[in-house]
Parts: structure tokens; sequence; C-alpha cells
């Protein structure tokens, strides 16, 4: 029966290979949008795990985020290091990260921070360990493989983000570890300590305090006036959730983002976005149902005469209703099939592209119970579609149809 | 008997009665239906053959009065008893010839094993997976035949097979035709206004009045 409905599809190539195109390129967008949504979802809620409030200099909250949690946008400005140490001893505070962003090495960012922010993420290495002296550097994995680096060598750093104004020459950093694979914001990072990047941007070299040890927890101990990019806090207490950002916003030069508070409305503002794309798919894939329900309405005009045939061959009327319907179930069965196998192509040239930024860290090699759900979308699709045809193959007078000719 | 038509009375319109005569015919027995186009022929066939239901009388078929049969039921004893070979081959088009005669054993869930011989013996083993838009008009004619015979029908109705055949591949039809039908122990109705088929079947009924 199957091979009955394949062998009437394949007699028309053309028509059923438009159907099938038209079907896929619907469920295609809705099986980008549904991985990218997902992916998207999940590894920000993973990178912001355990950071409950983000402090950095005056800016857009959004961008404070982005520039200190996903490490994707430009940060806000530096903050004193007078100021965030004030922080560090409020007692809400239950424990505080500090960062300091500005060089990158190919595009990758130089973080410096302490072995907190690795603990943070629970980092695991494949060689080597964590910095100790300054100029020290942990590469995160993808970062490491991009650039073909290994624990022993040495680099050096670039001014900026993203795109370099000057190099740092005068410090080479050498690589202390090398991280394994951790599916979060890690893998694209350059770790350092807080004072590497202090000691890059400094004008005269005392070589005393580049062999001292760095500070492993909390803030580096310093006489001099330096800054740091921005700090993540955790909260001791849930109250701390109330009364911290309102403390921190309202009387100091700082500000405080809440990650969770200013992604979900991120995601509120994508949304829109988002809903017109879905909405786009849902009529490409009506358009195609309609395109099959058009194509099996013509195609039934010429093969009553076939369908009579095979009713005088002993055929039941529900035989030839299923036949039709199995048309319609087929060609959508290829769509979504097709559809979902464009979808993820699509997102592997679309990483492909984009080898460091949001983008990137998406995976094409995921495959998730919903597209399960466009399958079977589109196979209610294909009934529907093939429903009328098939009743009117249900409802062939075979004498009359034979007697036409 | 294979075959008892009686009191069989059908109109379209209920002043233009057709004239049916009983049609009682044994397995291995040969009948040939005679008459001018417009006369009923056909209408005759169909009711035969279970495509259309008389307005009384009843068709019986080896033992079986076919119009009280209900649905799938119908259908399967239709396909299984009754090898119905129109004027034109109809043959379904994306199928291969071999496919063809395959699904008359699908849709009878049944499998005859004759499809093999059949074709040999019409002489067209060698166009088995050929597509049927390589065929020409003789082949396309001798496929249906095998199509109507693979489910070792009891009876065997043909409607007008030699219209469009020259007077050699009539007479091949109809001698192939009353080969089969007695190698197989079918009835064999042969439903036609062409006068040269006459000469090969005594057994005559003549409808519409002599042509």
């Amino acid at each position: 029966m199957i091979k009955l409905s394949w062998k009437y599809l394949i007699a028309k190539p053309l028509s059923t290979g438009l159907n099938i195109l038209l079907l896929a390129l619907g469920l295609a967008i809705i099986t980008v949008l549904i991985l990218i949504q997902d992916q998207f979802e999940n590894k920000m809620t993973k990178d912001a795990e355990g950071i409950d409030l983000v402090v950095g200099a005056k800016g857009s909250p959004l961008q404070l985020i982005l520039s200190s949690v996903y490490h994707i946008d430009f940060p806000t400005g530096n903050i004193d290091l007078k100021d965030a140490m004030a922080l560090s001893k409020n007692r809400l505070v239950k424990n505080i990260i500090p960062l300091g962003l500005g060089d990158n090495y190919q595009g990758y960012r130089i973080v410096g921070t302490n072995h907190d922010y690795l603990a943070l993420y629970k980092a695991v290495f494949s060689e080597g360990e964590a910095w100790e002296k300054p100029f020290d550097v942990v590469l995160g994995h993808e970062a490491a493989e991009k650039v073909g680096l290994k624990a022993g060598d040495t680099f050096i750093g670039s001014h900026g983000i993203g795109s370099s104004s000057h190099e740092h020459d005068a410090h080479p950093y050498v690589i202390t570890g090398v991280l394994s694979p951790m599916g979060n914001v890690l893998d694209k990072l350059i770790l350092t300590s807080i004072e590497s990047v202090w000691y890059t941007h400094d004008e005269e070299h005392d070589h005393a305090t580049h062999e001292a040890p760095v500070a492993k927890k909390g803030f580096p101990v310093t006489d001099q006036d330096r800054e740091v990019t921005s700090l993540l806090i955790q909260y001791r207490n849930p109250i701390a959730a109330i009364q911290l950002p309102r403390f921190i916003n309202s009387k100091s030069a700082l500000q405080a983002a809440s990650p969770s508070f200013e992604i979900s409305r991120l995601f509120e503002l994508l949304g829109v976005g988002v809903k017109l794309i879905q909405g786009l798919a849902i009529v490409i894939i009506i358009i195609a149902g309609l395109g099959i329900f058009i194509a099996l309405f013509n195609s039934l005009k010429e093969r009553k005469y076939d369908l009579a045939v095979m009713r005088t061959l002993g055929a039941s009327s529900w035989q030839l209703f299923l036949h039709i319907v199995l048309e319609g179930v087929i060609l959508t069965i290829l769509g979504a099939v097709v559809g979902i196998a464009i979808g993820h192509l699509f997102l592997v040239i679309l990483v492909m592209q984009n080898d460091q930024g949001a983008i990137s860290t998406l995976s094409a090699a995921v495959f998730l119970k919903e597209e399960l759900w466009i399958l079977a979308y589109a196979v209610i699709v294909g009934i529907l579609a093939s429903l009328i045809p098939a009743w009117n193959a249900y409802q062939t007078d075979i004498a009359k149809q034979l007697t036409k000719a | 008997m294979v075959l008892r038509a009686n009191n069989i009375e059908f109109y379209y319109d209920s002043n233009q009665k057709f004239q049916i005569p009983d049609i009682n015919l044994d397995a291995g027995e040969q009948m040939l239906i005679l008459g001018k186009s417009g006369s009923g022929k056909t209408t005759i066939l169909n009711i035969i053959a279970g495509l259309l239901k008389p307005k009384s009388g009843t068709v019986n078929i080896d033992g079986t009065d076919i119009y009280s049969l209900k649905g799938s039921q119908f259908d399967k004893f239709r396909g299984k008893n009754i090898g119905i070979i129109f004027q034109k081959p109809h043959i379904l088009a994306p199928l291969t010839v071999e496919e063809n005669l395959q699904l008359a054993n699908f849709f009878v869930k049944e499998n005859t094993h004759l499809i093999e011989p059949l074709l040999k013996e019409l002489g067209i083993l060698d166009k088995r997976k050929a597509r049927i838009s390589t065929l020409s008009e003789g082949e396309a004619q001798r496929v249906s035949i095998a199509r109507a015979l693979v489910n070792k029908p009891k009876l065997i109705l043909a409607d007008e097979p030699t219209a469009s055949l020259d007077d050699e591949n009539a007479t091949a039809v109809v001698k192939l035709l009353q080969n089969q039908a007695k190698k197989y122990d079918a009835a064999l109705i042969i439903v036609t206004h062409d006068q040269r088929v006459k000469d090969h079947i005594s057994n005559q009924i003549i409808i519409g009045g002599q042509s």
C-alpha cells in the first residue's frame, strides 16, 4: 500500500518535490527557532548560575550583564577598587569575584579574576593547573584549540576587546593550564589574575611585584589606585536580593544588575521577532498544506480512472481512501525530515560563519523532543490536506468512471 | 452454474427500459453479446461485473448473489472472481507491468503465483519490468488480459476487446481470451459490436435488435 502511494508520488517528481521543499522550508525555520531558543536559554541560565548580582560602572544594566557574565558585549567601564572592596565588607554579600576585562588574544577575551571564578563554573583542567604568578594564564578549551596553543606556550595579548588596537609586547603571557570542554562561557575565555591585567597596562615595570604570587581569593592587595571592571556577587541570604541592589544603585557610583532579571527582559525583547518569524513559518506551512491539497486534488481528476480500475481489481473504498491519505502523509513526513535536516544544516553553517560571539556557542548536533512534535504536526497537515481528495476517491463511482471514456 | 443472471431490469429513465435477457453460463462456457453502440451492452456487462446495481433481478456468480454482498466484501469478491478487460487497457501508469499484476494479487490478499506463467504465455515476459508508457497497444492489451486472469477468476468479462485492433490482432486477442478462459476453466463473456468476432463464438445474444 505504501509502495503504491510512493509509486504515484515519484511518477510526478516535480510537483512532489516542490511540495516537499515548501513544507521543508517552513519546518526548517521552526526547527532553527526551536534549536536556537532552547540552546540560548539553556546556555544563558547555565552561565548565570551562581551569580546573583553583577556590579559594575553605571550604564546599561543589560550591557553589564552581557559583558560580565556572557562576555559578548563591551564593558560599561571600570570601577574603583576601593568602592569594590568596601562592598565586599557588606554583610549581605557571601562571596565576591572581581573581573578585569579589556584585553584579548586573537579575539578571545582575557579575563582577570581569581580562583573563585574557576570554582564558580566547576572548571576542570585537561592539562596544567591554575595561575600562580602574574602573567600566568589558563585557556578555555575552545580558545586553546582555535589559537593552537598548549600549556607552556607563551603569547602576547592585545589591547581592546574583540578588535585589537595595539599589542602589549612588553609582557608575554605564559600558559599554565588548559581547561576541559565545559559547555559554558569558560570555553572561550583566557583566564588570568587581576594583577596580570593591571601590570600589562602599567608603563613602568617592577620586577619584584611581577614575581610575587597573586591573590587567589578576594581582591589583590595593593597600595596603588587600581580599578576592576565588574564584580560577580553571591548573596548571603534572600533578603539581600531586595536590599543589596537598591543599596548599590542609590548610594554609590556603582550599578547593580541581576542576571536573571536582565535576561528575561532580553528574551522579552527578542520574543517579538521570534513570534514574527514563527508566524511566517506557519504561513509557509499552511501554503505547503494547500499545495499538497491542490496537487492531490488535481492528480485525482486524472486518476479517477486508475482508482476505478483498482476497484475492479478488488480494492475496497477504504483502501482507496487510505491510498490517497498515505500519499499526503508520505509527502509531509518527507517534508518534515528534509525540513529538520535543513534546519540543522542551516545552524551548522551559521555556527561555522560565526566562530566567535554568541552564536558560536550553539550546536547543531542537538536533537530535541520538540522536533518529534514537528514530525507530528507535519503528519497532521498531510492528513488534513489529503482528507477531501481521499473522500472523493472513496466515493468513486466505478461504473460511471469506466463508461465515461 | 458459474453465472446466473435472471429477471434483470435496468433503466436510467423509466420510459426507456433495457431489454435484458437471462444469461446462464457454466464453467468453461463462452458467450458473445452483440449489439450496436448505445444498445446497452456495456450496461449489461457492468451489471454482471457487479459495478452497477440493477433495478431488479439477481446476478448469481458461483453460488453467491453478488448484490447481497456489502462494502469491502463485495470488492474482494469482485477482485477474486471476476476478471474484467476493458476496451482500453487502463493499466496503472506509475507501475511496471509486473507491479500491475502484483497489485491485483495484493488487493485480494492472495498470491496465485500466476504472474510469470501468464506473462510467458502471453509473450510479454521480457516486458515485466517495463514502464507502461513504453508498451505498444497490443502489448498493453495483453497486459490487461494478464491482469484480468491473475486472480484465477471464475468469470471473465471483456468489453470491446478488439475495437482498437487490426484484423490480425483482433483474431489473436479473441483466440487468446478463449484459450486462457478454457485453460483456467472460467466462463467468458465478450461484449462487442465487432462483426469480426462473430465467427469465433457460436453462443450469441443480440441486444437492441439485429445489427
